[in-house]
Formats: structure tokens, C-alpha cells, sequence
């Protein structure tokens, strides 16, 4: 099975560079290459799922326990939630963003070991599923949130600086990329308070200790906090509402990619 | 049977011209029965920037002095005077012609939507007529499915080609939408009214007109179903306001960044979009520099409808393609018809015989019961459509190439076939 996993790796990845290149084409010839993008965003999605069946199946426990694991389904669930409503005309230049990142990790996911035989925790499969799930849900929404951001941030300029062509890219609106900032957060976020409320009552009988990563993820916790109180009471919203998502994600990419390989698993 | 286009268009002929040659609704019609009165097919599309006759008729000779002549008694020119304006079209260069023309390729702005709305009408009148037959019924069918093709497969309608629509278009990029917002205008001239007008059309609610002159602001607001407010207010007005359009005849800034800080203050962060069409400009420069504010003016937008003018050109080629291919489609069709006459007279003939045997066979066939009877009617009528498809598949195809004709004789010839009597030939 492992070689299953690994046999359809290749199109999945092949699926999502081939998205992350026709989205680039498609900035310099609206509308031409579109399409293809948004098939090889729904392969690739197919062939990960495949992947991540085949695991499951060879799998005993909780089959994405490891980071290299872990990461592998995150790439899933960015994918899935970019899928869910990102292909929408008005949308699809988020791809531009979310589908070489998506390439990128589920190549470093590859790299890293997380993509064929599933490797054994020493914790339960039901702890591990609800902590890792739910917090790797709040991080694909906060990874999509940024990308929405990211997104507002070139349109908002090119507006300001009356950009060459400021028509003729598809950007969804300010306001639209603002607002849809804002609910990505405001779903992503109790999905990481529970994830980290489960993790937390987990550690508490077992006398475990405090770890950067723990600190860096409530910092996290609190900067997405933080931006929905801002935005709720205080009307922040716009270029510093976007900054202030792009920080909180730096934050995700530094306990993701930085952290977590070396001091959580 | 030939297709003739007898026209004129802005390309030609100025405005004054144009003029004479406008027909309304009832002078179209009346045009129409006059020349279709001994079967002619005729069409007419006349709208602001062209006047096109399009004919089909056996005799293009004296089918273009008819319509030559209707143009002159509509104008009241004689001949000579409308001959350096008018362009005569045959057969498929007419078909590329109104193909172009619906596709908005022959528009002053390259992929404007009206004139597709224009063909459809003018066929609509002819249909109306009834003087429309089948050359101009195929031609305008697919004169409108080119028109739809261009703009669904390119993107040549897609960016503005005023600065209205440009001033609506990058609002709508700031906001999810213009349905219920508030545009508050400064001054109350006349293009103020017209991107007043283009915002409306995309569902924007509520205006405040802000003049020097109450009384023209009273009245542009009754226009509008909104409200007139003096230059003092506007202050005010900024906080709610989510469009500005500023086109005063001032001779100074109306609006200083100062005020609209202070404005911004009280939005909470929301947006505002400004448009500053006056020139001299009524806004000031400095209010683009605000978070949240984005400050258009006139040399703005007109850049934005350069380029987007440009791209509409870019996307043309694209479009040329798709008249191309839709051209060849029409003119194979065109040369098909030079075959049905054979086609028929051969099926006819075939039909004939058939009957003829029958007949001749009747005292043979006399003791059949009425089903048995059937089955041989059946069975003859099979005999003769399967030996006559193949012929008739054949001729069509080749009539497409330009040795159609030629076998359209060589059947007759064959079969001893009639040009135009197929009842004839079968009583032979």
C-alpha cells in the first residue's frame, strides 16, 4: 500500500503544479488557461484523496501522526477548502497563491517521509485524530485566510497606484477579499481553540511540559484573536485588517514548518 | 439567387448624411414592402452610426438600382450624390459584413454590445414583413449566433469603453457590488449625470447631489429620486457616502484631503471611492494617499479606457477567426442551394417512376389485403430513398466545393432531368 501511496503522489503533485502554472499563464492572458487550472486543482485533489485512502487503509491507528504526516494532510485540507469555493470566477486568482504552496509543501511532505508506510504515535488514535485535525483545519483556513489577504494587498495597490491594466486582471473586490478574510478566521478559529483545548486536557494528566511550540500556537491563537476583536469593536479592517492575517500566519508557517519537525513529534 | 448590401456607416458618411438615411420603424416597414414587393428578400438595419440594406434577389443588377433608389427618395439625394458614401457588398462579402457588424467589429468602440440587440431588431422587423425568405433568414440566424460566439468566447465586451462605465467598473472592484450604495455628486453637469446614470444601471440606491446652484441640484436629484444637499454639507455627507463623483466647473479643490481624514474617521475604516471628472480637478491628489480612499481622475480613467480599447483590439483577432469560420459555414450553405433544384427535380423523377409502376401494376397487385398493400408502398418508397441518398449526400458536399454545379448538370444530363419543373419531368 505503501507503494500505492507513493505511486500517487506523482499526479497529485503533477495535478497541483500543473494548477499553480496555468494560474500564473492565466495573469498574463485572462481566461485562456483558466480551465485547465481548475482541473488540475480537482485531479490532484483526487489523487491525494486516493493517497490518503491508501494510507488509511495500511494504516493501524491515526495514520498522519508523524509531521511529515501531518503536513501531507494539511496540503490536503488547504486544497479542500480552496476546492470548496476558490474556483469561483471571482476567486480564482487565490490559486495563484494557494496551489504553489500546495505544491511546494506536498513536496516537502514527500521529502520529509510523510507520503507512503504511515508511521506509529505514541499516542492514541483518537486524541491524535481530533488534536491534529482540528488544528490542522485552523491552519488551512488561516493559510487560505492569508491567501485572501495576500490577494487584497496586490488588488488594494494596484488600485492605488492606478496599476497598467487595473481592469483587466479578475480580482474579486476589496471589500469581498476583506470580508471573506474575516469568516475564513472567524471558522478557523475554534477549530484551533478546541484543537489546542484537547491537546492541553491530554497533557494535563500526564504532567507534560510547556514547549515553544505550545507558546508559539496560543501566540498564534491570540494574534487571530486579537484580529477578529479589532475588526469586531474597533472597525480595523483593510490593508492593516490583511497585515495583521499575514502576521498570524507567519506565525502558523514558523509552528508548522520551523518548529513542529524538531520539537513535537 | 444572389444576397446584395447596399450601406452606409459612420466609416463613410458624417453625421448629416447619416441623418437623411435614418429610417424609424414605419418608414422601415414601408421600405421593406416596397422592395419586396415582387419577392424579394429584404432586410434593414439603420440604427445611429449605419444604415444597411440587405437584399436577396435572382437579378443583383436591378436589385441594386432598387434599393439605390429607396436610399435616394428616403434621402432625398439623388444618385450621384449618395454613390461616394454608399458601399454595395455581394453574396459572402455581405454575409462577412453583417457577421462583422454583429460581432461589433465594425463598431466605433471594438466589441460594443448594442448593435447585436440592432441586427436582432432589424431581423425581426424583416421577419415581421414577412420579407424575409430563406437567404436572409439563415443569414441574420447566424449573423446573431456569431454575435453571441464573439462575446461568450472572447473577451472583446468585457472592459469599458467610456469613462463612465470605466468610473463603474473600478468601483465595483473596491466594493462587493454597487446594489444599495450612496454616490454622492459634486456639481451638477452633464457627465456628472451620465456616471450617475452608468451607477444606477448597476443597482446603486441612493443619491446626494452637493451644487453650488440649488436649483440644479434639485432638479438632477429629482432625476434620480435623491436628494440635493448644499456644498456645506458635504463634510458630512462624506461619512456615508460610498461613491464620490466630483465634476464642479470650480476653479479650486472642492474637497480637501483634510476633510475627508476627518470623514474617514467617523466610517470605521470603510472604503470610499472617488471620481474626479472636473477640470480643473475638484479633488485633492492627496485624498488617494488616505487608507481606505481611492481617487480616480479624469487622465485615470481615460488611460483605463485606452487600454482597455486596446485590449478589446487585441481580442478582435480572435473574433475575426470565429466571422472566418462562421463565413465558410455560410457560404457552403449558399452554394448548396445551387444543387436543391437538381436535387429535387432527380426526387421527383424517382417518386414518378415509382408511381408509375405501381400503377402499371395494379391488376397484379389487386388481390393484396389493405396491410399487404401498405408493406409494398413501404417497401418502394425505401427502394427509392436508399438508392437516392448517397446521390443526394454527394451533390451537397460537392456543392460546397466549386465543382458543385458541375454535378448538379451531370445529374440532370443523366437523368434527363428538367432546371426547374420537377412536375414536368415526371409527367415526361
Amino acid at each position: 500500500v505503501g507503494e500505492v501511496a507513493l505511486l500517487l503522489f506523482w499526479p497529485a503533485l503533477a495535478g497541483y503544479a500543473e494548477a499553480a502554472v496555468a494560474y500564473a499563464g492565466d495573469t498574463v492572458r485572462p481566461g485562456r488557461l483558466v480551465r485547465y487550472a481548475i482541473w488540475g486543482v480537482r485531479l490532484g485533489w483526487l489523487a491525494q484523496t486516493a493517497l490518503l485512502v491508501a494510507q488509511a487503509a495500511d494504516a493501524d491507528g491515526f495514520p498522519w501522526g508523524s509531521w511529515a504526516g501531518s503536513l501531507n494532510l494539511f496540503v490536503w485540507m488547504c486544497v479542500g477548502a480552496y476546492l470548496i469555493w476558490g474556483c469561483r470566477a471571482p476567486f480564482r486568482l487565490l490559486g495563484l497563491v494557494v496551489m504553489p504552496l500546495a505544491a511546494l509543501l506536498l513536496v516537502l511532505a514527500w521529502a520529509a517521509g510523510g507520503i507512503g508506510e504511515p508511521a506509529r504515535s505514541e499516542f492514541g488514535d483518537v486524541f491524535l485524530a481530533l488534536h491534529v485535525g482540528l488544528i490542522l483545519a485552523a491552519f488551512a483556513g488561516f493559510t487560505l485566510a492569508a491567501a485572501l489577504a495576500a490577494l487584497y494587498l496586490v488588488q488594494e495597490r494596484r488600485l492605488k497606484r492606478r496599476a497598467p491594466g487595473v481592469l483587466r486582471l479578475r480580482f474579486p473586490s476589496l471589500e469581498t477579499l476583506d470580508t471573506l478574510t474575516v469568516r475564513t478566521v472567524a471558522v478557523a478559529l475554534p477549530a484551533l481553540t478546541l484543537g489546542i483545548g484537547i491537546g492541553l486536557a491530554r497533557l494535563q494528566p500526564e504532567g507534560a511540559g510547556f514547549d515553544a511550540i505550545m507558546g508559539l500556537t496560543l501566540l498564534t491563537w491570540v494574534v487571530y484573536a486579537g484580529f477578529l476583536v479589532l475588526r469586531w469593536e474597533a472597525g480595523w479592517r483593510g490593508r492593516r485588517a490583511a497585515y495583521l492575517a499575514l502576521a498570524g500566519f507567519l506565525l502558523v508557517v514558523l509552528v508548522r514548518l520551523v518548529l513542529t519537525p524538531f520539537l513535537h513529534f | 439567387m444572389r444576397l446584395l448590401l447596399v450601406g452606409t456607416s459612420y466609416q463613410r458618411a458624417p453625421v448629416e448624411l447619416r441623418e437623411l438615411l435614418a429610417y424609424d420603424r414605419d418608414l422601415r416597414r414601408q421600405a421593406l414592402e416596397r422592395l419586396a414587393a415582387d419577392g424579394t428578400e429584404a432586410a434593414v438595419l439603420s440604427t445611429c452610426n449605419r444604415t444597411e440594406v440587405y437584399a436577396a434577389d435572382p437579378e443583383p443588377e436591378a436589385l441594386e438600382e432598387r434599393v439605390y433608389g429607396e436610399l435616394s427618395s428616403l434621402s432625398g439625394l439623388s444618385h450621384s450624390e449618395l454613390a461616394p458614401a454608399l458601399y454595395t457588398v455581394a453574396d459572402e462579402a455581405a454575409a462577412v459584413h453583417l457577421f462583422r457588424v454583429a460581432a461589433g467589429l465594425d463598431s466605433m468602440v471594438p466589441g460594443e454590445a448594442q448593435i447585436l440587440g440592432q441586427v436582432r431588431e432589424a431581423y425581426h422587423a424583416a421577419r415581421e414583413a414577412r420579407t424575409a425568405g430563406p437567404i436572409l433568414h439563415r443569414l441574420f440566424r447566424q449573423a446573431l449566433r456569431v454575435g453571441k460566439r464573439v462575446r461568450t468566447e472572447t473577451a472583446i465586451g468585457e472592459n469599458p469603453a467610456s469613462v463612465s462605465s470605466a468610473a463603474a467598473e473600478l468601483a465595483e472592484r473596491v466594493f462587493e457590488g454597487l446594489a444599495g450604495r450612496r454616490i454622492l455628486l459634486l456639481g451638477a453637469g452633464k457627465t456628472a449625470d451620465l456616471t450617475a446614470a452608468n451607477l444606477i444601471s448597476r443597482g446603486v440606491a441612493d443619491i446626494v447631489v452637493a451644487n453650488r446652484s440649488r436649483e440644479r441640484a434639485v432638479a438632477l436629484a429629482r432625476r434620480f429620486d435623491g436628494r440635493a444637499v448644499g456644498l456645506d454639507a458635504v463634510e458630512e455627507e462624506l461619512g456615508r457616502a460610498d461613491v464620490v463623483v466630483a465634476s464642479t466647473s470650480s476653479q479650486g479643490l472642492v474637497l480637501a484631503a483634510e476633510q475627508v481624514e476627518r470623514a474617514m474617521k467617523r466610517r470605521r475604516g470603510r472604503p470610499i471611492f472617488f471620481i474626479d471628472i472636473a477640470v480643473p480637478r475638484d479633488l485633492d491628489p492627496a485624498i488617494n494617499d488616505l487608507e481606505g480612499c481611492y481617487l480616480y481622475d479624469i487622465d485615470d480613467l481615460e488611460r483605463v479606457v485606452a487600454e482597455s480599447v486596446a485590449g478589446r483590439r487585441e481580442e478582435a483577432v480572435r473574433a475575426e477567426a470565429i466571422v472566418s469560420e462562421e463565413a465558410d459555414g455560410f457560404r457552403a450553405w449558399q452554394l448548396s442551394l445551387d444543387v436543391v433544384p437538381a436535387i429535387a427535380s432527380l426526387r421527383a423523377r424517382a417518386e414518378s417512376i415509382r408511381q408509375a409502376e405501381l400503377e402499371r401494376a395494379e391488376g397484379r397487385l389487386a388481390s393484396l389485403s389493405p396491410s399487404q398493400r401498405r408493406a409494398v408502398e413501404a417497401l418502394t418508397s425505401q427502394i427509392v430513398a436508399k438508392l437516392l441518398h448517397q446521390p443526394t449526400v454527394r451533390m451537397k458536399e460537392a456543392a460546397a466545393a466549386a465543382d458543385g454545379v458541375l454535378y448538379a448538370d451531370a445529374v440532370r444530363h443523366l437523368f434527363g432531368l428538367g432546371d426547374d419543373d420537377p412536375a414536368r419531368d415526371a409527367r415526361q
